[in-house]
């Protein structure tokens, strides 16, 4: 049984860590969650991402939601924006490529075209 | 909608586009009654009554204005397959309270699903929300407040990753305690 005593060992540790770095979070992670995005499967797109970061320590990176993108078709649908502003949409999204995502855009700043909605309306 | 979770995060979405700071969630399950009620309270805008008779008709009603949502009309009809219904009281300025029942034993009742997940989501997407939740089966209940938690936290974030996994797990072990043996697809 997982007990509050647990949540409390949790603080301190990380209290340390808080300390050491910026708690800045520059990139954000935003996930279309209205009904159609919630029955393509956005919920499990969006635990893999705060899974993904979590693994990467990436606390830098906000994970949030909105309601209804406008594209039913392509959901689930992601939005990642950058510490300038500049947004890319990524549309189908899956568990898999959500590692992708992370790996390759978030922590190298490649953008992963072939998710894209661009690539997708082609 | 495959489950109960998903659904509830359809509803936490709806509280969360009409402005609610405060979601207060209650999942019951009775043995003894055969019955299964979630309910989903906010302090959200609220709606006006014709509005809402609207929301829960869309299709019967004559309304070319908007676009006819799909989260509550659905909501429904998981609770009528399964021999229950779904209310809704609302009032303007002041919040809505949706709740669906659903007959445990029956073959068409959705189930539970992956609450933690639905709540983590929640949390981590929108942590200046207070969230209630608690689980009832009528003869013990299990509470979750994040405000609560926050306090415990003091200066740490809700979001920091290791407390939100925390939150799954403790919520997990809240499902099974509560209704384990009782939702058949919980293993007690
Ligand atoms: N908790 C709430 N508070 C205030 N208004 C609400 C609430 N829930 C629903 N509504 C109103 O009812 C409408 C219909 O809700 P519903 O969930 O069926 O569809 P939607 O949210 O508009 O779209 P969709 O669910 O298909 O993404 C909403 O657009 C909103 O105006
Ligand atoms: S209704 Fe499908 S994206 Fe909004
Ligand atoms: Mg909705």
């Amino acid at each position: 049984m997982k007990s509050l005593a647990e949540l409390e060992e949790i603080r301190k540790k990380t209290l340390d860590q808080i300390n050491l770095r910026t708690n800045n979070q520059d990139v954000r992670v935003v996930v279309g969650m209205a009904t159609c995005g919630i029955a393509a499967g956005a919920r499990p797109v969006m635990n893999a991402f705060v899974e993904e970061l979590s693994k990467r320590n990436l606390s830098n990176v906000a994970v949030t939601m909105t309601g209804c993108i406008g594209i039913c078709k392509l959901e689930p649908v992601v939005e990642v924006i950058d510490k300038d502003g500049s947004k890319v949409t990524y549309v189908k999204m899956t568990p898999e490529k959500v590692a992708r995502v992370v790996a390759e855009h978030i922590v190298n700043g490649r953008v992963c075209a072939e998710y894209t909605i661009a690539e997708a309306e082609k | 909608m495959r489950d109960l979770s998903l659904h509830l995060m359809d509803m936490i979405q709806n509280s969360i586009t009409a402005k609610a700071t405060r979601i207060s969630i209650l999942i019951c399950a009775d043995r003894e009654s055969d019955l299964l009620e979630m309910e989903v309270k906010d302090n959200g805008i609220g709606m006006e009554s014709d509005f809402l008779k609207n929301v829960v008709n869309p299709f019967t009603t004559t309304r070319d204005t908007r676009r006819v949502g799909l989260g509550i009309p659905l909501l429904e009809a998981s609770a009528n397959r399964a021999s229950g219904e779904l209310k809704i009281t609302s009032e303007k300025f002041v919040g809505t309270t949706v709740k669906a029942s659903f007959k445990i034993s029956h073959i068409d009742r959705i189930p539970l699903g992956d609450l933690a997940q639905t709540m983590e989501g929640i949390i981590i997407a929108r942590p200046d929300i207070e969230y209630d939740l608690t689980l009832d089966n009528k003869k013990e209940r299990f509470n979750f407040n994040s405000s609560d938690i926050k306090r415990r936290l003091g200066e740490v974030p809700i979001t920091n990753f290791e407390v939100i996994k925390w939150i799954g797990e403790y919520l997990n072990d809240g499902v099974k305690t509560i209704f384990g043996g009782i939702l058949d697809e919980i293993l007690s």
